[in-house]
Order: structure tokens, then sequence, then C-alpha cells
């Protein structure tokens, strides 16, 4: 059932005008996107499940943003949002995806082979890899706007097709409302367990409804491979492991994805993709490839060099904490991965931060021995 | 017209896209989504079985009152405003509830829901206040202060007196369900009818989204100021959306008769002072209220009020009256007694932290208010404060005197 109040027909009995929201203090993509006249034609429309325009922006509208970072400040319901309400996310999408267009075409490269190198980032310096990205499942409202039903529905497919995998997939799958506490506690170790979300920004778009119904993580037997269902996403599929080899981790990132999608079609489902927007997921910022590939890398030296944010900016790479987005580095290591998420391929946006951890490892090694860096900044990629 | 027309199409259980062309016609069609699932279609691959809520670690009272049954006849319901049972009780889902206290876990999004979902809302008004039925009793409205005896307590140990209430306005939806037009609406309201107070009630709005900092500090030292939401139980049922848009506070240049806007119902009134005068604040109540309550009839509006329920809000624990009586009391050695719980249990009375509800008291000073709130009037409710509150204290003066005190017998609930 849809969430909040959007099903309020005694709205429309007042201007668009006056129920257009305050968003002179936002700095968010949609507000900068939302004028009177496109919320004037938006907002009687509904997508079949019924999910409104004032449901897409509300979570924008609830957080006005940081004035440093700019959120998005808008999710989907479910796949037709895309569509329903194209005039606005347009918009959004070319702005958050460096100038993405409503007929640029989405590459998607699954194929591991495709990879160059990746094999020998020195494990001084990159402590660990990991690669994930998100699915949502045809015909099912997304976590927004998804009833118990759907989301139970979500569940039981999810974990009969992750159930059917063997060999190094082989696994098993934690439901989060029936988990025992040790099995929490190891989960908890292992970083596998997520919580309940708290930002407001998950929260205000309904994603946290029904917690923890529905809700579980699955993990191969090697812990090397794990899903989580049901959070910001249907899915959320992550592979990892310690160390630098991250070709491996995409291998198994890729073969995997690939044999999950295999037995979802074998059921006659499938994911949510298209040709423009590539894999569909909850937020415009996951569109395209949905995928975060990156290391837990010690750059110290480089850290600190004064051109440190600019040499990740033109090798297409975003720095976070260790802890996470939005956390801060601990002991000069950072989380290191790609900026990029529509209008280029999962090989070509793993491949980034291959080649760019791998240059960025070389240039903390000449600063270390005092050498200067200067000639070995790249190019705009 | 257009708002007819849209209702009758839209809503969950229909799979209709409607697209407005210039200002005011609407077009409909019907659209398969890509899979070749319709809604209707949808609505029969999940039976209400398929969405009943795990309630099995819940404690509240709407999870004690909701069975198969019940959601299997009301899931499909909407009242005239679209809004659901499963917004009603969406709140109660996301919070299991405290192993000691009960919450209500759930509300309305309008006058109709508790008409609507009458099914669930009974029994669950029923557990809440003891035993109180909708469906056989009235419930008494009285707001006659000069009714009330002996309300001026000694001001040795009564630090303060309040009473507090809600109103909602008749014809535009709560704060879970309503739009930001609505919304703005009660603000637009409220503020008209309350700049038309004079005398001792004349005073000023400060909107939230308006205020300077100065009047924002000034506010909060004066504890005038209330805050965005933080506690689940009101985000869950979504009555934070777009802060601080349409909220604020008014209160009179005495700062004895204070309303908050778009809080947690589109009005808390609230009268207070400092000191033991309760039949005063009970007075000014009174005639604030009626005065406020006549400026919005003046313009066509009303406030929603019915036999069965009385005065309408958002949480049915505010039904009825919806007040809360309350004074800040000292009670350093009547607290200490173990007999003071059952004290204020048969008082139907309540403590709380003077911080508010879930606080714990500091040092000996109380918040000490009635705990009904339904099938007792106002004028009753206050005149069982000042009753209870008198007798607090005489226990106190009676135990500094080294003399002991009785536990009184248990108040009758209510009229039948």
């Amino acid at each position: 059932m849809p969430f909040g109040n959007t099903h309020n027909n005694f709205k429309l009995n007042f201007k668009p005008e006056e129920e257009f929201p305050e968003l002179s203090k936002h700095n968010n993509h949609m507000a900068k996107v939302l004028t009177k006249d496109m919320y004037a034609k938006l907002r009687d429309r509904q997508t079949p499940t019924g999910f409104t325009l004032d449901d897409v922006i509300q979570t924008g509208v609830d957080n006005p943003g940081h004035p440093f970072i700019m959120t998005v400040g808008c999710v989907a319901g479910d796949e037709e949002s895309y569509e329903v309400f194209k005039e606005l996310l347009d918009p959004i999408i070319s702005d958050r995806h460096s100038g993405y267009k409503p007929t640029d075409k989405h590459k998607t490269d699954l194929n591991f082979e495709n990879l160059k190198g990746g094999d020998d980032l020195d494990p001084n310096y990159v402590f660990s890899s990991r690669v994930r990205t998100g699915r949502s499942i045809k015909g099912y409202a997304l976590p927004p706007h998804n009833s118990r039903g759907e989301r139970r529905a979500v569940e039981r497919l999810s974990v009969e097709a992750l159930n059917s995998l063997d060999g190094e997939f082989k696994g098993k799958y934690y439901p989060l409302k029936s988990m025992t506490d040790a099995e929490q506690e190891q989960l908890i170790a292992d970083h596998f367990l997520f919580d309940k979300p708290v930002s407001p920004l998950l929260t205000c778009a309904g994603m946290a409804r029904d917690w923890p119904d529905a809700r579980g993580i699955w993990h191969n037997d090697n812990k090397t491979f794990l899903v989580w269902v049901n959070e910001e996403d249907h899915l959320r599929v992550i592979s990892m492991q310690k160390g630098g080899n991250m070709k491996e981790v995409f291998k198994r990132f890729c073969t995997g994805l690939q044999k999950i999608e295999a037995i979802f079609k074998k059921h006659g489902t499938s994911f949510m993709w298209n040709e423009h927007l590539g894999y569909v997921l909850t937020c415009p910022s996951n569109l395209g490839t949905g995928l975060r590939g990156g290391v837990h890398v010690k750059l110290e030296k480089l850290s600190q060099h004064p051109k440190f944010e600019e040499i990740l900016k033109r090798l297409r790479l975003q720095k976070r904490g260790t802890g996470g987005v939005d956390t801060a580095s601990v002991g000069g290591v950072f989380d290191i991965s790609n900026a990029d998420r529509l209008g280029s391929s999962e090989v070509d946006q793993v491949q980034c931060v291959v080649d760019g951890v791998k240059l960025m490892v070389e240039m903390e090694k000449k600063l270390e021995k005092g050498e200067a860096i200067d000639s070995m900044i790249p190019a705009q990629k | 017209m257009a708002s007819s027309f849209t209702r009758m199409m839209s809503g969950r259980n229909t799979a209709v896209v409607l697209a407005s062309i210039g200002a005011s016609t609407l077009a409909s069609g019907y659209l398969m989504t890509d899979s070749g699932v319709t809604a209707q279609e949808r609505m029969k691959m999940y039976p209400p079985s398929a969405d009943f809520p795990d309630l099995r670690k819940h404690n509240n009272c709407m999870a004690a009152a909701l069975t198969p049954g019940i959601y299997g006849r009301l899931r499909d319901k909407m009242t005239p405003n679209n809004w659901t049972l499963d917004q009603c009780i969406q709140t109660g889902v996301d919070n299991p509830g405290h192993p000691f206290i009960k919450t209500v876990g759930m509300v309305a999004g309008d006058e109709e829901s508790y008409e609507v979902f009458a099914e669930l809302f009974d029994p669950v008004i029923k557990d809440r206040h003891n035993g109180y039925d909708p469906r056989t009793m009235k419930h008494p409205t009285d707001l006659d202060a000069s009714k009330i005896t002996n309300g001026t307590f000694d001001d040795r140990y009564v630090l303060s007196s309040r009473v507090r209430t809600g109103r909602s306005i008749r014809g535009l939806s709560l704060p879970p369900a309503c739009s930001r037009s609505e919304r703005r609406e009660v603000e637009r309201v409220t503020v008209m009818a309350l700049a038309g107070l004079k005398g001792d009630l004349a005073g000023r709005y400060y909107s939230l989204s308006s205020m300077t900092e100065q009047e924002q500090q000034r506010l909060i030292d004066e504890h005038f100021l209330f805050d965005k939401p933080v506690s689940p139980l009101l985000t869950s049922a979504g009555m934070a959306r777009d802060w601080p848009d349409a909220r604020g506070i008014w209160h009179n240049n005495e700062k004895t008769f204070l309303i908050w806007v778009n809080e947690e119902d589109h009005t808390r009134v609230i009268s207070m002072e400092k000191g033991g005068n309760m039949k005063r604040v009970f007075e000014r109540f009174c005639k604030g209220l009626k005065e406020v309550e006549r400026l919005i009839q003046e313009r066509g509006w009303e406030f929603m009020w019915n036999e069965r329920l009385g005065y309408i809000l958002t949480c049915p624990s505010n039904l009825g009256t919806g007040l809360r009586a309350g004074v800040h009391v000292r009670l350093p050695n009547l607290s200490k007694d173990s007999r003071f719980s059952k004290i204020l249990d048969n008082l139907r009375l309540q403590k709380r932290g003077t911080g508010g509800v879930d606080t714990a008291a500091t040092g000996d000073t109380f918040d000490i208010s009635n705990l009904d709130r339904l099938g007792k009037s106002e004028v009753e409710l206050v005149q069982l404060v000042v009753d209870g509150v008198n007798y607090l204290i005489e226990c106190e003066k009676r135990l500094e005197r080294g003399q002991d005190i009785k536990v009184p017998a248990p108040l009758v609930q209510f009229r039948r």
C-alpha cells in the first residue's frame, strides 16, 4: 500500500501552487529540477501500482540536503516511475550522471574476461576488494512502495534462487526476524549484517516500513559472496575478499550474478533492465550498472597531497572513509571506488578502479621515497 | 468535477494512469505494465493473508485487536479521502512497542477513519479507554470552568499548573494524511482565527519556517518551541512530512495561552501558569477554546466532534476531551512512600518526569495529571485532578508531620 498521503484527493481541490513544496532552502537534484509548471503537469499522474509524484519527491522535500553534498532527493516506486515521471527524472538523471541524455543507450558488460589486470594490486597497500550492485525483480514494486505481500514474494523468489546455487556459491539465508543471537553476532563480526535504516533519506522514502519483515542476508559458505534482501533495493549483491585481487572478486561477482539471473529466468521472472537506463533500481543514482567497485587502500601520503582530489576526479574515482558513505578515513586508509554508474559498463567501471588504484599506489610509494609525482598525474579520463 | 472523477478512478485497486492535460481536464486509460500485470490481477495475487502483518512480537493495542478476519474485511476499504487501513496501522507495525508500555499502535488519517475502520478502532478505543464502548456510550463535553471547586493549590508544593488539549478542523485531513495544501489551510484557518483574540488572549503567531534566530532561542528558553518529531511512533505515521512547512506556534502576550499548529494534531491548545491556580488556568483554557471556536465558525469552519467520540484527534488515545490537566508538584516524602503508585492509580492520576512523557522525575518534583481522556467531561477530569492533587498534598503534609496516610478507594471509571 502506498506510503504517505498521496492518494489524498482533497489536495486536488487546491491549485498546484498551493500544493507545491517549499524548496527554497533545499539543495538536492530534485529541488533544482522541479518547477511549479512541472509539478502542475505531473501531480495527477500515477504509475500502475499507484505511485504518485508526491511519493517520488517526499524524501527530497523532507531532506533539504547538505550544502556540500548533493543528494538526489527522489526515488522510484516501481519500474514505470521512470517513464511516467520522465519530465522530472530525465533531467535529474542527466544532472547526476554527467549529462546522460534521454536518448542515450547504456552498455551492460558482465564478461569478467574483458577486465585487464586487476590481480596484482599490492596487498601491502590494498587491504580488501569489493564489488557491489543491486537488482530489482520485474513485476514487483520497489522498497519505497511495496506492500508486505510483495516484499515477501521478493524474498521467497530470491531465497529460492539463491538456495539453488552450488559450488563456490553454495550458501545459506538468514532472515532478519528469525536469526538467533549467535547468528546475529557472527554476521556482525563478519561485517555482513545490515541494520534498519536510520538515515532520514531512506526512512522518509518509506523504505523501513514493516521492518524486519521479509528482510534478510544470504551468503555463501566461503563468505565471499553476499546478498542483501529487501534493504534499499530488492537485492544488493556483494562480492568481496581480503587483499587486492580485484580480478577474482569481479569474476565471482559476474559469475554469481549471471547464475542468479539464469535461475530467475527459468522461473519466469527477470531483473528490471532496459537499454536506456540499464538496471533499474530505487534511487536514480544507482541506475545503469548500480555498481560500486572499490578497495580499502592505504594512501597516507597521497591523501595529504594538494592534488589528491583532482587526481581522484580525473581517474573518475571517489573516496569515502572505511565505515562507508559519509564516514571519515581512519589512519590514512580510504575506500576508493568508481564514481560513475550510468553510461559506462561494469567492466569499464571496474577497470577504472583497477587502473586508478594501481597508479595511486605507485604514487604513494614515490611519495614515501620523497620523490615528486607531478609527472604521473593523469589526464581527465 | 475533476476531484470526484479522480476519487472514482484513483486508488490502489485501479490500473488507471491519470494525466492532466491543460488546467482542468483529465484523461485516463487502462495501462498494462510491462510484465502484463494490471492492478486488478495484482490484487488477486495478493489476498489479504499475503499482506497481513507479522505481529507476534508486538505489544500494542492495535496488535492485540487486529485479526486476519478484520484485516481481510478492511484492507481494501478507503475513506472518502482514499486513506486505508494499512496507513492507519503502519506506525503500530513499525513499532512493536515496549514490554512495559502499551502504545496504541494506530492513527486516524481523517475524521472518517474512525467510521470506516470502526471494526478495528472500536476495540482499540475500548482497550485504551478502560472499556469505553463507542457503539453504545456517549461522551460528555463540558467546558464550564465555573463548576470547578477548590481549584487553587498550595504554592509551596505546586510549582506550575497546565491544561492542554487538541482540536481538529473538520473537512481537512489529519497530520498523518494531510497534503501540503491541506496543512497550509489548517494553518491559515487557525492563524486567522487567533488573530481575532483580544484582551488577555491577544497574541502573535511564529511560523517555524520563518522565525528569526532570536525568536527561536526565546521560544526555546521559554519551553514553548516544539521540535520536529523524532519519535518513530510519530515519524512512522507520516507526521513529520514536509517539515517545517505550515508549522508554527502562537502565544498570547502574557505567555499563558499557547497554540501549536500542525504538530501531532491540527492544533494543540495549552493554558498554563506558574503556581497553583488551576481554576484560573482552566478558565482561560475554556474561554480561549470557545473564542477560537466562535472565530472559526464565523468563517464557516468547525471542529471535528461527535457524540460517540467527543473531539476527534489523530491518536485514539486523545479522543474525548483530548485533555491532560496537570501540575508540577513537589512530593519529597510521598514519592518515597511505597503506597505512592497505588494512591495515584486509585485517583486515576499518572506521574511523569517534568520533561514530559517518558522522562524520569528529577529530584522530588513530579508532573501529575489525569490518566483518562474519554468518557468523562473536561470539567470532571479537571475536578478529578484538583481533588487528587489536593489529596496528594494532604498526604505530603501528613508525612511531614510524621502522621500516617491512607490509600483512597478507587474512583469509578465513568458514567454508563
